[in-house]
């Protein structure tokens, strides 16, 4: 590894090493100073990047006055030390010790399992022979996990995989047991991978020098026509990927050193590339037979022969620009509506919303953010002037106490959870604030499992707590915030024992969370859905800012306010404006400045009102506002609340055009379908949670005639009287920057050959901030504000006749709607069924066993799925992922909506389980 | 290994159970809820608790190592990986049948073995109950002067027949016995603890102590024999808070002095342990006990039970002590791999620099001693030192405990001058050779400490007299044997042994161990390539029991070479 630039300035230190003078770093083993001046000692068990551990013990050398041998790659040389590498003694031993692993791999041979094993590559360069040594009795493989294959008989037990996982990950799977000739790698408790807790992150399979852990099928051993340096499409922290292309398809991945993973990747990035490889994907564009009219069944595609036709691009691009520019010109320019996605790039999400502030001439333009943190952005406008992150999830490290609040980062921002938990082992407390034990409330050092619902009360506790103990930052509050007095005033109400039997939470815990926060060095708060998707969720997010505010934990390094996004571009598709309510920027529309602006840049009369958000245009559709949708790169049929709502108002829209990869819930309803490109089939930039841009580059083709989506909005555009003309991805950035404060300094050039930049940047140039509100907020008076909230419950309490809450969310293999990981042989395999998970005592309470049907109903809908028991979830509670259309969560959810940011309450709502039932036919 | 495999349907019913992984049996977390009641679930503690559910259950069930691990907050791969370690933990798992209630574990290293430990097994395995009864083969239990031994539950069977086993497995007498030892009143009585409570006092200076101690010349007894009183020094100069961990880990074949004090005079013991602490400034004390020691057990915790509730407790504060159990492992007796399972862990050793002097136990810097070392902190600071060294043979100095076993007529604990020389002691205090029986070589130093023949046993025995010779005193654990005896076979044994205890770590000894024991059984040795591995072991194995495994290989090849070749 680089030495470490803080200890260029303190002494080197001058040793020998083969009769040669050399110098080392302050912080240097021997065996990196050895690496540096290009001399190689032979090593297995140690590799950049992970704590050396010293046990191959290959690397030996010979120290002058010691009586055995030193591991180089454990032993910081000191002043004047003599060292042999290559003495007769040292190569004997170095020798051995391959001698001795080559004895024991499959055939006394090497691994047939890679390419480049470094154990065979040592065993060349150092010339050893056919071992003199009996093998051992191998074990047997075990090939049960869809994406990782094991094959023990390669292993030589140099415990690279354990350190990745138990150090890296902090996963915790793999172990050493046994001991002596019979120690060896584990999953659990020695079972099979696929039965284990394994998460299949593959930090094991990457550390591993001999291949004992592969990527299934023997991926490894074929070799790429290229790489290609890009980044991932699934969640928001963004890591960086290399993809290994053969024939034009993926074959492989390899993390990156991106700032945001670090090489790590999860199981998602790393093996779930392959959905775009389906057969099931879009290769055609697609039109709606004559005479066959919708239903609010979801099509399946073995039915689509019957629902729709082949159609040319030009045939199908006519008749869905075509639909649209009829019902607009007929029937208002309010009469249409536009989701864009926050899954395609910036430059994809920037052009769908000027499409349809130009070309369809509405802001009823709107895309996921509104069903994930809209409440948390019209919070942080509302009191801070800007809805992004201030700190960068990396920053967990530099701060004391971290509040993990509503959100399992485990499960979805598996790589930001990594580093998360890393920062326990430096002393970070991280404080979780879930209902539910989720994996990460093993490192947690208080885990507060309150009633759901309750967020408001409890925070206002904890406020109070700090007020009545006087540990609020008064010099702060004085010089950076406004409405201070009016918020102590309304936090009278909450004292810790007044809100505790609200919250389910002692006083005393409260107390205790709340000198943690205020007092520590550093305190920081990571939020997730649990606390959006409320009715109060804007209230919610309200508390978390006056938490930061009324401490000063803000405008620092590790401290700060975090959000932590999903999608991977759902916070450039925000800062791009596919928002109806702001343009790029978040500009507010209603004001007249920003319409000015925009006109100008954009030489077209443009809405001067706010648009619709996602559910108001469902209602809108049924309340005959809104005769025509396009919908891209979204799937609303599966991830709006109340979808028997969802569904009747799509099949009476008037025209639907639906472009995406695969035939989704969504596109059954479509007039016209058109394919797109998948994410490795295009070139753009995605920002991340952290606010960094990063460069996404095409790996591969899309499939038949699926086309790029830039080149496809351009061409409906044009067909609705736009007269666009980008000649790609480049082009649009470069009008993006202009209406941009925010990349108004970013290059595509600079980030073509840096990879990853963050926003603010300014001017060219600029670093880019990381941490902001440094010095205020960019509100009119640069405060930040304090808005105060009182505590209401949710829409829709638990009562005797829908007695248990409901709570959606995700699971780490599928993602959302499962339009992607349900299409990818390896994440489907991992999970096939779809299961609802209660706590056992609940389960037992029903006479239900594990793994039996269950059926759970609400006033809006029913489903059946399989009961998976978990101890960690609330009694009386149930969780469920929104990812299965057999089952889908949200033919059951509330589509309440929070006033301010139109957010609909999927974290809460009434419903009774009955035991039985029977699941519904998945499609596709 | 286990993998029990599994088929891709079993797999599919189970992901719709659960998570990924072992759900926690709500049953079973019951039970080890009331089974740890109210004790800490720190870390450290993982092996206290395993014993409890193994004592409790005689195995530990999958279901009860996943609810324990989700009591610790620890996985199931990292309670697994330790519980699998140790010998005296039998995990089952689903699907797996669990070894009877009672357990016969039946010596079969160099003593017992060259006192009939094959024959006795064998005859115990015909003539007991397979589903009742479990025989297993151990390592050394520390009794060696009367072997052959059979421990039958917790009750050590001594000069073991088959029938006086099968007996005592009929009567069901399966508790350990307790010696008749010294009481604390009756340690009181004949001026017990007044050293100590004059350190406490401040009326002895702890300076004068450690004095003493560095002039005695009483270097480590456990093996190492590193000075004392220069380790006082030296972890006293790094700050606290410091540890103390005192190794009775017993394992070396051969060995058994420290259950020979333990078993008559505790509280000397104890008392010499409190004066180090006190002189170095640790403010704990852990003390590690292997478990084949359960008669041991017992009156440790009754007598530092005594200890702290007596009144030099009360009057003063003494550093609290920790007794921790092993769990059938001889690598823990290399300090760090001790010091590294009473930190809850597997017992491996660890890498030096730095050493346990500097960072040790939990990170602190640790006084690390075998037990019988502070044995004689009483001696010699209430005799003085000079009355340590006024012992001594053959221009060397103080008095060793030689555990001596095999063909001599009087077996035992033998305390002798440093420096007696092998045919002294087995002239003038083991009673000479037993009938029959014609001297033919010994181990001075255990299973790592080399073989020595006949012809050289006029070499005094004390730290550095052998190491010319490829061998080392280390724990005084002698093993004498006779021409009806077969050093090929007792070398083997010695490997065999190394090869069970090794921790699995670093490849010389996970690897050259087995390799070497492979290679011993062949009837023709490969000298050459012996040699070369060994070579490798000495230098390149992180611990002294890879280093000194190759010892007895290589003595058997230098001394004893018309049977080898």
């Amino acid at each position: 590894m680089a030495a470490n630039p803080d200890t260029l300035n303190t002494p080197m230190i001058n040793f020998t090493l083969d009769g040669e003078d050399v110098s080392a770093f302050a912080d240097e083993t021997i065996l990196q100073t050895a690496k540096r001046h290009d001399k190689e000692i032979p090593h297995l068990c140690y590799t950049e990047g992970l704590r050396a551990d010293g046990n191959c013990r290959a690397c030996v050398v010979e120290i002058d006055g010691e009586r055995t041998l030193a591991p180089s790659c454990c032993r910081m040389p000191t002043e004047g030390m003599n060292v042999q590498a290559n003495s007769e003694r040292a190569v004997k031993s170095q020798k051995m010790v391959l001698e001795l692993l080559k004895s024991d791999q499959p055939e006394q041979v090497g691994s047939p399992y890679k390419l480049d094993s470094e154990l065979d590559q040592w065993v060349k360069k150092l010339e050893i022979g056919e071992p003199r040594f009996a093998s051992r009795v191998q074990p047997e493989a075990d090939l049960s996990h869809p994406a990782i294959a094991v094959n023990m008989d390669a292993c030589i037990q140099c415990t690279r995989c354990l350190r990745a996982c138990r150090e890296e990950q902090m996963n915790d799977v793999i172990g050493f047991a046994n001991r002596g000739a019979h120690a060896e790698i584990v999953f659990d408790i020695a079972d099979p991978m696929a039965a284990s807790s394994c998460v299949a992150c593959g930090e094991c399979v990457q550390a591993c020098p001999t291949g004992a852990l592969m990527p299934a099928n023997n991926v490894g051993l074929e070799t790429a026509d290229k790489t290609v340096n890009s980044t991932c499409p699934y969640c928001g922290v963004g890591c960086l990927i290399k993809y290994h292309v053969k024939d034009d398809k993926i074959l492989y991945t390899e993390g990156r050193d991106g700032d945001t993973n670090k090489f790590r990747l999860c199981v998602k990035g790393r093996y779930g590339f392959n959905y775009i490889h389906n057969p099931l994907r879009l290769t055609k564009p697609l039109i709606r037979r004559e005479g066959v009219a919708k239903t609010t069944e979801l099509l399946d595609p073995n039915d689509l022969e019957s629902v729709f036709r082949e159609a040319t691009w030009d045939e199908a691009l006519d008749f869905a620009a075509g639909g649209l520019k009829k019902i607009r010109d007929e029937k208002g320019r309010k009469a249409l509506a536009g989701l864009g996605s926050a899954k395609g790039s910036n430059e994809e999400a920037y052009l769908f919303q000027k499409l349809v502030r130009t070309g369809f001439g509405s802001n009823n333009v709107d895309h996921c953010t509104r069903l994930c943190h809209a409440s948390s952005v019209v919070a942080l406008l509302e009191c801070l002037g800007s809805g992004a992150v201030s700190n960068p999830v990396e920053d967990v490290k530099l701060a004391e106490v971290v509040i993990i609040i509503g959100s399992n980062p485990t499960v979805n921002h598996p790589v930001g959870a990594t580093f998360m938990k890393n920062a326990t082992t430096t002393g970070t407390k991280i404080i979780l604030i879930d209902p539910n034990r989720t994996a990460i409330a093993k490192y947690a050092s208080h885990h507060l499992a309150f009633r759901p619902d309750t967020d408001v009360a409890m925070l206002n506790g904890i406020m109070h707590a700090i007020l009545e103990e006087g540990l609020q930052n008064d010099d702060y509050i004085a010089q950076y915030t406004e409405d201070f007095e009016f918020m102590k005033e309304h936090l009278k109400d909450y004292s810790p024992e007044k809100v505790a039997p609200i919250c389910g939470i002692d006083a005393d815990t409260l107390r205790e969370v709340a000198r943690l926060y205020a007092t520590s060095k550093g305190s920081m708060i990571l939020w997730g859905m649990g606390v959006s998707q409320h009715i109060h969720g804007t209230d919610n997010a309200r508390c978390l800012i006056a938490l930061a505010l009324m401490t000063g934990q803000i405008g620092r390094r590790g401290t700060g306010l975090h959000p932590l996004r999903g999608q991977n571009n759902v916070q450039g598709a925000s800062d791009v404006g596919l928002i109806p309510m702001v343009y790029p920027d978040y500009a507010p529309v209603e004001h007249f400045e920003n319409q000015a602006k925009f006109e100008k840049l954009w030489g077209v009369a443009l809405d001067p009102k706010r648009g619709l958000t996602t559910v108001e245009m469902i209602h809108a559709i049924l309340d005959k506002e809104i005769f025509g949708m396009f919908v891209e790169g979204e799937n609303p049929a599966m991830s709006d609340p109340n979808q028997n709502h969802v569904r009747e108002a799509f099949s009476k829209l008037e025209h639907f055009v639906v472009q995406d990869i695969f035939l989704t819930e969504t596109a059954g309803f479509a007039d016209v379908i058109l394919p797109a490109s998948a994410f490795y089939e295009k070139t753009g930039t995605f920002s991340n949670t952290d606010r960094r841009v990063q460069m996404g580059r095409k790996a591969v083709n899309p499939p038949g005639d699926a086309k790029q989506d830039l080149w496809v909005l351009q061409e409906i555009a044009n067909r609705l009287g736009c007269d666009w003309s980008y000649s790609g991805p480049e082009d649009v950035f470069n009008e993006m920057r202009q209406a941009m404060p925010s990349l108004a300094g970013m290059t595509w050039d600079r980030l073509e050959s840096e990879d990853s930049l963050t926003y603010p940047l300014e001017n060219e140039g600029d670093p880019g901030e990381q941490v902001i509100f440094t010095d205020g907020f960019p509100t009119d008076s640069g405060r930040g504000k304090f808005v105060p909230a009182s505590y209401i419950h949710a829409d829709e309490m638990p009562d005797d006749e829908y007695p248990t809450i409901f709570i959606t969310g995700r699971q780490l293999e599928h993602w959302h709607t499962g339009s992607m990981t349900r299409h990818s042989p390896t994440l489907d395999a991992i999970e096939p069924d779809p299961v609802v998970t209660i706590h056992p005592e609940d389960l037992q309470k029903m006479g239900v066993e594990a793994g039996e049907i269950v059926t759970i109903e609400s006033r809006r809908g029913k489903i059946s799925a399989y009961a998976r028991a978990d101890i960690g979830i609330q009694k009386g509670s149930l969780f469920m992922a929104f990812c299965y259309n057999e089952a889908s969560a949200n033919l059951i959810t509330n589509e309440a909506l929070d006033p301010s940011a139109k957010i609909p309450e999927f974290k809460f709502c009434a419903v009774k389980v009955s035991a039985g039932g029977e699941i519904a036919v998945r499609i596709n | 290994m286990a993998v029990i495999t599994i088929s891709p349907d079993q797999i599919t019913k189970k992901k719709r159970k659960g998570p990924k992984g072992h759900a926690v049996d709500l049953t079973a977390l019951k039970e080890i809820q009331t089974l740890l009641a109210d004790e800490s679930r720190q870390n450290d503690l993982l092996i206290e608790h395993l014993h409890k559910i193994q004592d409790q259950y005689q195995h530990i069930s999958s279901k009860h190592l996943v609810a324990l691990a989700h009591e610790m907050k620890l996985s199931p791969a990292e309670v697994y990986e330790v519980a699998s370690f140790y010998h005296h933990f039998d995990v089952i798992k689903e699907g797996q049948t669990a070894p009877p209630a009672l357990t016969v574990r039946v010596c079969e290293s160099l003593s017992c073995a060259m006192n009939g430990s094959d024959a006795l097994i064998t005859a115990l395995e015909n003539g007991l109950n397979k589903d009742e009864v479990r025989v297993q083969k151990v390592p050394c239990v520390g009794r060696c002067q009367h072997a052959p031994v059979a421990v039958v539950g917790q009750n050590p069977i001594d000069e073991a027949t088959p029938k006086a086993v099968i007996t005592a497995v009929e009567r069901k007498e399966i508790t350990a016995s307790v010696t008749d030892y010294i009481s604390h009143d009756n340690y009181l009585n004949d001026s017990g603890y007044q050293t100590l409570e004059g350190v406490l006092s401040g009326t002895i200076e702890t300076e004068s102590i450690i004095k003493k101690m560095e002039d005695s010349g009483l270097r480590g007894l456990g093996g190492a024999g590193f000075p004392a009183g220069r380790k006082w020094r030296i972890v006293s100069s790094f700050d606290g808070p410091r540890l103390m961990a005192v190794n009775i880990d017993e394992g070396e074949p051969g060995t058994f002095k420290d259950r020979h004090y333990l078993e008559s005079d505790p509280h000397r013991f104890l008392e010499g342990m409190m004066i180090a602490a006190l002189c170095v400034g640790c403010d704990e004390i852990y003390i590690y006990l292997r478990d084949e020691y359960a008669g041991c057990r017992e009156i440790l915790s009754t007598e530092i039970a005594n200890l702290e509730n007596s009144a030099l407790a009360k009057k003063y504060k003494l550093p609290p002590m920790h007794l921790r159990r092993g769990a059938g492992a001889y690598i823990c007796g290399e300090e760090s791999a001790m010091v590294e399972s009473i930190e809850g862990k597997r017992g491996m050793p660890r890498l030096r620099p730095p050493f346990l002097a500097e960072v040790g136990l939990f990170g602190r810097p640790t006084l690390e001693h075998n037990m019988e070392s502070v044995y004689w902190v009483r001696d010699i600071v209430e005799k003085g030192p000079e009355w340590f060294t006024s012992f001594g043979r053959h221009e060397r100095k103080g008095l060793r405990s030689f555990s001596i076993s095999g063909r001599v007529n009087k077996p035992g604990v033998h305390l002798a001058p440093a420096g007696t020389t092998m045919r002294e002691l087995i002239e003038e205090f083991c009673d000479g050779m037993q009938e029959g029986h014609e001297f033919y070589g010994y181990f001075p130093g255990g299973a790592s400490g080399g073989i020595l023949p006949e012809s050289m046993a006029d070499i005094p025995m004390d730290f550095d007299t052998l190491n010319e010779h490829g061998c080392f005193i280390g724990s005084a654990a002698v093993v004498v044997f006779s021409k009806n005896d077969s050093v090929k076979e007792l070398a083997i044994n010695a490997m065999k042994f190394f090869e069970e205890e090794s921790c699995g770590q670093c490849t010389p000894c996970r690897v050259g161990t087995a390799k070497a024991a492979t290679l011993m059984e062949e009837d023709q040795w490969d000298t050459d390539l012996l040699e070369e591995l060994s070579s490798v072991m000495v230098d390149a194995s992180i611990c002294g029991l890879g280093q000194a495994a190759p010892n007895p290989l290589r003595c058997a090849i230098k001394y004893f070479p018309e049977e080898i070749k």
